[in-house]
């Protein structure tokens, strides 16, 4: 079975995890076995941007090391064998059109088309 | 029983904070209705649906008793979902995700919850005739 899994809200509860949550839950799964892929839309988009950096963030006293490196954990997908596609026209209405892509990921135009690919498709 | 359709469904939000669990446990429970086998697995703040300890108050606002205000709760409809599956003989699991569980201090569930992980969600995919998923925003 062929799950296309398509995130569009971003940045969205990364303390729960360390992590997109939804990026997470994919790794999870895929490691289980799952036959899924990615759709970045949305704000999501810019996960698949490249250049990205993870600052500490200090608060009062407490310094969290650990950031959630979203970019990151998408191009480990794609190390696992993820397809992880971008709405390009999710990237046009960003301004970032032109903006290098993490390695492997992929714009796509035609998402109706990508749809009929898959058996399942999971817009979380 | 084999003949039944299996759903399986994935629900996000806390209790109390969003329409769409209202929704999405009604869809449960029509499909429950029918007799349709139900693996639910609940993620982050969806772990509280069943918490054992929540209480419903009075609504001085209202100006209603306990009693009288008859306040909803999600551990009450998750039971009766189970219980209405069992009246009708079909299967019905409820998976919260086990490290959801244990970050927010959320163990004490009711009886017919088990705790589980993403791979369980995927075992009940696999398993199901469709899947939904219901996010939050």
């Amino acid at each position: 079975m062929r799950v296309l899994s398509i995130v569009s809200s971003a940045y969205r509860a990364t303390v729960e995890e360390q992590d997109d949550t939804v990026i997470w839950f994919t790794h999870a799964i895929k490691g289980a076995g799952a036959d899924v892929d990615m759709l970045l839309k949305g704000p999501a988009v810019n996960y698949a941007v490249m250049g990205q950096a993870v600052a500490p963030v200090t608060i009062g006293t407490r310094t969290q090391r650990q950031g959630p490196d979203v970019c990151g954990q998408v191009a480990g997908l794609i190390g696992k064998g993820v397809q992880v596609f971008v709405a390009e026209v999710d990237l046009e209405r960003r301004g970032l059109a032109k903006a290098p892509l993490i390695d492997g990921a992929r714009r796509v135009r035609d998402i109706p088309a990508l749809f009929s690919e898959y058996d399942r498709v999971w817009h979380w | 029983m084999s003949q039944q359709a299996t759903l399986a469904f994935l629900l996000m939000d806390a209790p109390f904070e969003s329409a769409r669990t209202t929704t999405a446990l009604r869809i449960i429970d029509a499909a429950v209705r029918r007799g349709i086998n139900v693996k639910v697995f609940a993620y982050e703040g969806a772990v509280f649906l069943p918490f054992a300890s929540q209480i419903a108050h009075a609504n001085a606002v209202h100006g209603r008793t306990v009693e009288e205000e008859d306040h909803p709760l999600p551990r009450e409809w998750v039971a009766g979902l189970i219980e209405e599956s069992a009246r009708r003989g079909a299967a019905f699991e409820w998976v919260n995700c086990g490290l959801c569980v244990d970050e927010r201090g959320a163990g004490q569930a009711i009886e017919g919850v088990r705790r589980g992980s993403p791979a369980d969600f995927w075992k009940f995919a696999e398993s199901s005739d469709n899947t939904l998923v219901v996010p939050t925003a």
